[in-house]
């Protein structure tokens, strides 16, 4: 634990540290360009010269280990005088193409010129050395060469997380440039990081650019539900809209990065099929109904199945996409309003889901494990036996909340099982098990609701509600309360509030609290989950 | 000096043959090493020579030797550096081809003292047929013993390759050396850690310069003693000054360290061509301070050349005559090091290519008075500040000349080029 004085203040970090990274811990950034914390040191930028008592030359913050009694200083004369240097001579080749680039306004460019530079230009543009524009790297990314600055976090990247290898640095000098080895494409399962970490707008996603200037769109933390690894991500939207997703770092899960496929997942959430309304069934067709009305159709079914056929008549199947919060409320709604035994969790995933051994898991469910916290998946064969009992006669009504029975178990048994039960659905979209409905209640999808999942490795973590769904849909916590009060149970008023009524009667959970789990989420205790 | 010792070649026809080199007390010092001395004996005579590194730096060769970890269980490399791209510099090649078989018995030694099995020799890509002495000499070396398995006897093993480079003056720098010859981009390494810890493949290594290797031999042979008096105590041995420019004789000239600069450029070169007057020198190859006339008493040794702020470099002597236009000598020089930045740090891929425009601009007559105290600015800035020192190289000779030349800068901004009127400035390279 060595202490060390940084720009006049003495801090005490833990050994192995960087002068970055220990000036960080009090408040102090040292501007950096090539250093990522979840990258080898390369040290080309050579941005985040400091001075250090003792040492002739000024030296990179980044490869400087520091030691006790170091005296360092980031803003002393000598070190911004070198800072803008580097700075200045970063930008003489720079296209300055700001008001067309996407990067503009998340630019450590821009940001550092605010910050050290600020001088007028030296440089006349004709003099300027010229590349390659829009050179097409793959399917998720564009780069602008002349913008790159040759920090090679991108390389890096491919080099040593991916190990796939795909891009290098041709050339020499000032005409050194990014660029693909020969016969190769920018093309695995994680290429959109390399956006992220690319400081300046050298690498655009494809996706993403030219849709929004970054200063439009509000940032709200949450967590990626695509699978059941749980990556961090900020959700990017304005408007009810979501641009993009980016990984947020959590050194217990994704550490910096998040797979292409989570990267996309934000596109499910805002399709055409996405359920605006409620609505019940008359006859053969479907008429929108109020929130009151179809949950008084709700309590009446429920009610009538209850007391000619027995509480057990009402069942539910919860898909593993239900956050904790949503399994919870319709698991109490059955066994304390309806009395009945018959809650099945669900969690589907195709078989052939393309899965590594790094982030993108083959359960491609948020929430599996926080089913099986909550007593709702044991075997996994819960859902079917519902299935066999509603092939029976026995299920006279049964609520679907998140899952899709016909991807799920197919047409052929939906039909058979199905045929002659009343069927609510609570879910986002329209799919093939709500053409079996008979009430469906639009619900929030995961950026549009506040909740918890539990991911893989039996860590609560917490969704955050972006903006508010479409339509008349309500978060899936405010329908169930909803639903819970039309038959006589309990109101819940706030997520923090169905999370605390969770902890109080689900082992597992005891002690925790919504604001506890925090940004970070929080592993859970117990054998079930094996954290 | 008597005899030579690195051009010996002028004193014996064909000292390249090995059987030539026998028949002249050839391998003799590297069988007295192997067979009667101790590799920290043989580590510890270097170290008592003084040698000091002839690739420009002028590293104690011993002391570097003796920073390899004496507890690693992994093997330790020799690179000898053959990388020689030193503008002016051209000392080794001559070894290379002319005497290539005292830098094979350098590199025997050296392994011996360090305890390398496996040698590299680094050689710079257009030296085609110096690849081709090196083959040939190896070829006939191994033939009779002298390398491969249980060299004299003794049970020592040493193998030794020649790599080619392909084409970069960054692979001279010691660890873009070792990058290149792992297969990589000579991008070179932060250091520390320093080749000898962490060196090739990860190894200890040891990356020497061809001469300082050449001279390995005669210490051993002679005894460090004979080598400390040739020369300053302080930097001794025998040295090639190598002489090109305009001067009446240029060549090469095997003289002991701290010659007068003027004597080598006046007694030795045949002093300037067609009787003109002298009007600058870079006496170190291209990465160093020029100097002017009346600096050139300066004796070419490591510490009396920092003395006066200048360095001894590879001793390569550039020397410009009273018509040379000195705006137009640093454009040559700063093009080289555009030409030639890795491109890895910042200051140094941008810097060097903004020096070169701005003095071509100069040179054609458009430069603006501001511009020479920018190129000072630019120098300064990226001084210090890089992973190797290619941009200290780039940039201390620029600013000497704007120091010690700056009306000749100031002229061609006021009279709209160059008053010299041999203003052909070469495009710009690639």
């Amino acid at each position: 634990m060595p202490t060390l004085e940084i720009d006049g203040q003495e801090v005490t970090v833990e050994d192995g540290l960087n002068v970055i990274q220990a000036a960080e811990q009090v408040g102090i950034e040292v501007p950096h360009y090539c250093y990522h914390p979840g990258l080898s040191i390369s040290g080309n930028c050579r941005m985040c010269l400091v001075e250090i008592e003792n040492m002739p030359k000024l030296q990179i913050g980044c490869n400087t280990r520091v030691s006790d009694g170091m005296v360092v200083k980031t803003t002393s004369e000598r070190a911004k005088h070198a800072q803008a240097a580097v700075l200045e001579f970063l930008l003489i080749n720079h296209p300055i193409d700001c008001p067309i680039c996407d990067q503009a306004g998340e630019c450590k460019l821009q940001d550092y010129y605010m910050l050290y530079g600020a001088y007028k230009s030296e440089m006349q543009l004709e003099a300027k050395v010229h590349k390659g524009k829009v050179v097409d790297l793959g399917p998720e990314v564009v780069l602008d060469e002349e913008r790159c600055i040759l920090c090679a976090r991108c390389t890096r990247f491919c080099d040593e997380i991916t190990q796939t290898g795909e891009l290098g640095i041709f050339e020499r000098g000032d005409h050194s440039r990014l660029s693909l080895f020969p016969g190769k494409k920018l093309d695995n399962p994680y290429s959109g990081n390399v956006v992220d970490v690319c400081p300046v707008g050298a690498l655009t996603s494809k996706d993403f650019r030219f849709k929004s200037r970054v200063w439009y769109l509000e940032k709200t933390p949450s967590t990626c539900t695509r699978c059941a690894t749980g990556c961090n991500i900020d959700i990017y939207h304005r408007r009810g809209e979501v641009f993009r997703f980016r990984p947020r770092q959590n050194p217990d899960v994704n550490t910096y990065w998040m797979c292409d496929e989570g990267r996309h997942w934000y596109k499910s959430f805002q399709q055409d099929s996405r359920i605006p309304t409620p609505l019940v069934r008359d006859e053969s067709s479907f008429t929108v109904a109020s929130w009151d009305e179809a949950g008084k159709r709700v309590a009446h079914a429920v009610r009538s199945a209850q007391d000619g056929h027995g509480a057990d008549a009402v069942a539910a199947i919860i898909g593993a996409k239900a956050t904790n919060e949503e399994a919870f409320l319709l698991s109490r709604l059955l066994r304390e309003q309806i009395g009945s035994t018959h809650t099945a969790g669900l969690s589907w995933s195709p078989a052939d889901a393309f899965h590594d051994d790094f982030l993108i898991h083959a359960d491609k469910n948020p929430n599996t494990q926080g089913l099986k916290s909550l007593g709702l998946l044991n075997g996994g064969g819960e859902a079917e036996a519902i299935l066999a009992a509603a092939e029976q006669g026995q299920v006279k009504v049964l609520f679907i909340l998140g899952a899709d029975l016909v991807m799920a178990f197919g047409q052929k048994r939906i039909d058979s099982a199905l045929g002659e039960t009343t069927v609510i659905v609570l879910d986002t979209d329209y799919n093939g098990t709500t053409e079996y409905a008979d009430i469906v209640l639009p619900i929030a999808a995961a950026v549009e609701t506040d909740g918890t999942c539990t991911n893989q490795a039996g860590r609560v973590q917490r969704l955050s509600q972006a903006f508010l769904p479409p339509g008349e849909a309500k978060a899936g916590w405010e329908a169930l309360a909803l639903l819970s009060t039309q038959l006589d149970g309990p109101d819940s008023v706030s997520i923090s509030d169905v999370f605390s009524e969770l902890t109080h009667s689900v082992p597992a959970f005891a002690g925790l609290t919504y604001g506890k789990i925090g940004l970070q989420g929080i592993p859970l205790a117990g054998p079930e989950t094996g954290s | 000096m008597a005899e030579n010792v690195l051009l010996r070649h002028e004193d014996v026809p064909d000292i390249h043959k090995l059987d030539v080199y026998l028949a002249h007390d050839g391998y003799a010092a590297a069988r007295q090493a192997l067979m009667t001395l101790k590799p920290e004996e043989v580590t510890a005579q270097v170290k008592e020579s003084n040698l000091r590194g002839r690739g420009g730096a002028g590293f104690p060769a011993g002391v570097k030797w003796g920073f390899l970890p004496k507890d690693s269980d992994k093997p330790v490399y020799l690179c000898c550096n053959a990388d020689e791209s030193e503008p002016g510099t051209f000392k080794d090649r001559a070894i290379i081809e002319k005497n290539t078989h005292i830098l094979l018995e350098g590199i025997l030694i050296t392994c011996y003292a360090i305890n390398a099995h496996t040698a590299y020799i680094y050689i710079r890509g257009e030296f085609a047929y110096g690849a081709k002495c090196l083959e040939q000499a190896l070829a006939e070396a191994y033939g009779q013993g002298l390398f491969g398995k249980n060299i004299f006897g003794t049970g020592f093993d040493l193998e030794v390759y020649v790599h080619r480079g392909a084409g970069a003056y960054i692979c001279g720098e010691e660890t873009g050396l070792i990058e290149s010859l792992e297969g990589k981009r000579a991008y070179p390494r932060i250091k520390p850690p320093f080749p000898a810890v962490y060196g090739l493949f990860g190894c200890p290594t040891i990356v020497n310069n061809v001469e300082t290797l050449a001279c390995v031999p005669s210490i051993i042979k002679n005894g460090p003693d004979w080598f400390r008096s040739i020369g300053p105590e302080s930097g001794p041995g025998p040295k090639i000054y190598g002489v090109s420019g305009h001067v009446e004789k240029p060549g090469m000239f095997e003289l002991p360290m701290g010659m007068p600069l003027r004597e080598v450029i006046y007694d030795y070169a045949g002093g300037i061509k067609d009787g003109k007057q002298l009007k600058a020198v870079m006496p170190a190859g291209s990465s160093f301070p020029v100097l002017t006339p009346d600096e050139i008493d300066v004796h070419m040794d490591f510490d009396s050349m920092r003395a006066i702020g200048a360095f001894l470099g590879t001793a390569g002597i550039i020397v410009m005559d009273e018509d040379t236009c000195m705006v137009r000598a640093l454009e040559i020089v700063d093009r080289f090091y555009h030409h030639e930045s890795c491109g890895q740090c910042s200051p140094c891929r941008e810097g060097t290519g903004w020096l070169h425009k701005l003095l071509v601009r100069l040179e054609e007559g458009n430069g603006k008075a501001e511009d020479i105290d920018l190129i000072d600015r630019i120098c300064t800035n990226m001084m210090g500040n890089t992973v190797c020192v290619l941009a200290d190289a780039a940039a201390m000779p620029t600013q000497s000349y704007l120091t010690k030349f700056r009306d000749e800068f100031v002229a061609h901004v006021t009279e709209g080029g160059c008053p010299l009127k041999k203003t052909a400035v070469q495009p710009e390279a690639a």
